[in-house]
């Protein structure tokens, strides 16, 4: 097994996972944890009709993502409570997905590769892809830090300081989409929200502040796709879920430190 | 010559195909007090967004001041219990220098909650938190969506003493909300009852030395309260009860 395949590997998953905790940190606090579910399915219907129409994948997947978050953001009428349309949303892209890819021309390829994903066959292209979006994301965060996070504590409010939550959520969301799209090839569509949620589920438990939660989210993150990794190759078990297993294994162990150190 | 800091006028808003607001007018000068009642879904809440700008309205106009400053104080905050933030980083979002934050939280008195979380503040210290939050940035005018729900009497007249107190000091202009038809801010320089339209307009009147009003009203309050009395010139075609009749 040559080295720079560790590296590689290594390199593509602590990307996605650094700017994946920070992420779900205003996942968590916006309360859109079915809505990265949304995203990620949506993510699938992008693949399939990239495929179909011989377009790149990514680009795909971006237009998926971003065009159905976006008709979610913008939709939305007194009937419908906003779980309603993103359970519409979701899985009805997965289902159209599905029925896409079996269609003659539909390529008949194996969508299962972007359901559970394959880390393994990450080039150096991939990783260069993905870094982009890693680095597209965290600016994104860095720059609307303060916006985002006073239009994420009250809209009316951001309002009366002279933000502009719908611009916020809406850069939000496609920065949320840019991850999906780099990230779908290496976790897995199934997976992404995991790697969203469950660092910064960690990053909660052990931080009283914004940004320590984002710092730790990113940390456990990091430190979860480097333990899955290891782990997958040990035991030769996938290696999205098993990073995934590894976050959740960090998110107990922050459980218990809770319990016993003194945090506010 | 409008020295208004906001001019509402003839707005009128739909929500899908009802009527929420109609042809409402309103004006709000440099330092007055005005307190808008009005029942549940007469369109308060409705009228407080057009003005901060949170909602369009169908028709009519909002004219705000060029360059002025809105102090928004939120009727609750709907803070996620994922949200670790504590008092001291919630003042620093509203930017401002480090004088100016101290400044305001000695006015306030709240330099003993800086380093509690905002998740385990009590109502009213929450309450004084949002205060302070909304009044950093320097306000022109200061907007309060029914701040003083939740409060017993007494904690409702500190409250109304500490808003007089901080338009003394600050010289904004105080708009406020409040769902109690009857009992407001004695200080207030208007009160305007909202029920889809504006119904009447009036000042308060101060019956704090008045028996009754210490029977009603307890000891304590020392004249933060008053009454406002309705006045009906109009009743609707809808029933033959005047505008009042159900709001209690």
């Amino acid at each position: 097994m040559p080295d720079d395949f560790l590296l590689r590997v290594g390199l593509a998953a602590a990307g996605i996972a650094v700017v994946s905790g920070p992420l779900g940190c205003f996942v968590l606090w916006r309360r859109m944890v079915f809505f990265g579910d949304t995203i990620s399915h949506a993510a699938l219907l992008g693949v399939a009709l990239a495929l179909a129409l011989s377009l790149p994948v990514l680009l795909g997947v971006l237009l998926a993502a971003t065009g159905v978050s976006t008709l979610i953001l913008l939709s939305g009428d007194r009937f419908h409570h906003t779980d309603t349309l993103l359970g519409v949303a979701a899985h009805s892209a997965l289902a159209m997905g599905l029925v896409a890819v079996s269609l003659p021309g539909g390529g008949n390829v194996d969508l299962m590769r972007y359901l559970i994903g394959d880390i393994l066959a990450v080039d150096w292209r991939d990783l260069a892809v993905i870094w982009s979006g890693v680095l597209i994301c965290g600016g994104v965060l860095i720059w609307r830090w303060q916006g985002l996070l006073m239009s994420s504590l009250d809209r009316e409010m951001a309002l009366a300081h002279g933000r502009n939550p719908r611009r916020e959520g809406l850069l939000f969301t496609i920065a949320l989409a840019v991850l999906v799209a780099v990230a779908i090839k290496v976790v897995g569509a199934l997976l992404i929200t995991a790697l969203l949620i469950i660092p910064a589920a960690t990053g909660r438990l052990l931080a009283a502040s914004p940004e320590r939660m984002a710092v730790l989210a990113a940390a456990t993150g990091a430190g979860s796709a480097l333990l899955g990794l290891s782990g997958s190759f040990r035991f030769d078990t996938p290696a999205g879920p098993s990073i995934v297993v590894a976050a959740v294994v960090l998110l107990v162990v922050a459980g218990l430190l809770r319990r016993i150190l003194p945090i506010e | 010559m409008n020295r208004a800091l906001i001019t509402v006028s003839d707005l009128s808003l739909y929500h899908g195909r009802r009527l929420v607001l109609e042809r409402v007018n309103l004006a709000i000068q440099p330092g007055e007090i005005v307190t808008i009642v009005g029942p549940n879904g007469s369109g308060k809440t409705s009228l407080l967004k057009c003005l901060i700008g949170a909602e369009p309205p169908s028709a009519g106009s909002v004219r705000r001041k060029p360059g002025l400053k809105v102090g928004y104080v939120p009727q609750k905050l709907h803070l996620d219990p994922a949200f670790p933030i504590n008092a001291a980083r919630f003042l620093r979002l509203a930017g401002a220098s480090r004088s100016r934050r101290t400044e305001i939280v000695e006015m306030l008195g709240i330099g003993g909650i800086m380093n509690h979380q905002m998740a385990a503040l009590s109502g009213g210290q929450l309450q004084r938190l949002l205060l302070a939050h909304a009044l950093i940035g320097k306000p022109e005018l200061l907007v309060l969506d029914e701040a003083a729900q939740g409060l017993d009497q007494p904690s409702v007249a500190a409250f109304y003493q500490r808003i007089e107190h901080v338009r003394q000091e600050l010289g904004c202009a105080i708009l406020m909300v409040s769902h109690d038809l009857h009992v407001v801010m004695s200080a207030s320089d208007r009160v305007v009852c909202l029920n889809g339209h504006v119904c009447c307009e009036g000042t308060p009147t101060v019956v704090s030395e008045a028996p009754e009003y210490r029977r009603l009203f307890g000891f304590g309050t020392e004249g933060a309260l008053a009454l406002y009395r309705h006045t009906h010139d109009h009743r609707h075609d809808h029933g033959d009860t005047p505008d009042h009749a159900d709001a209690g």
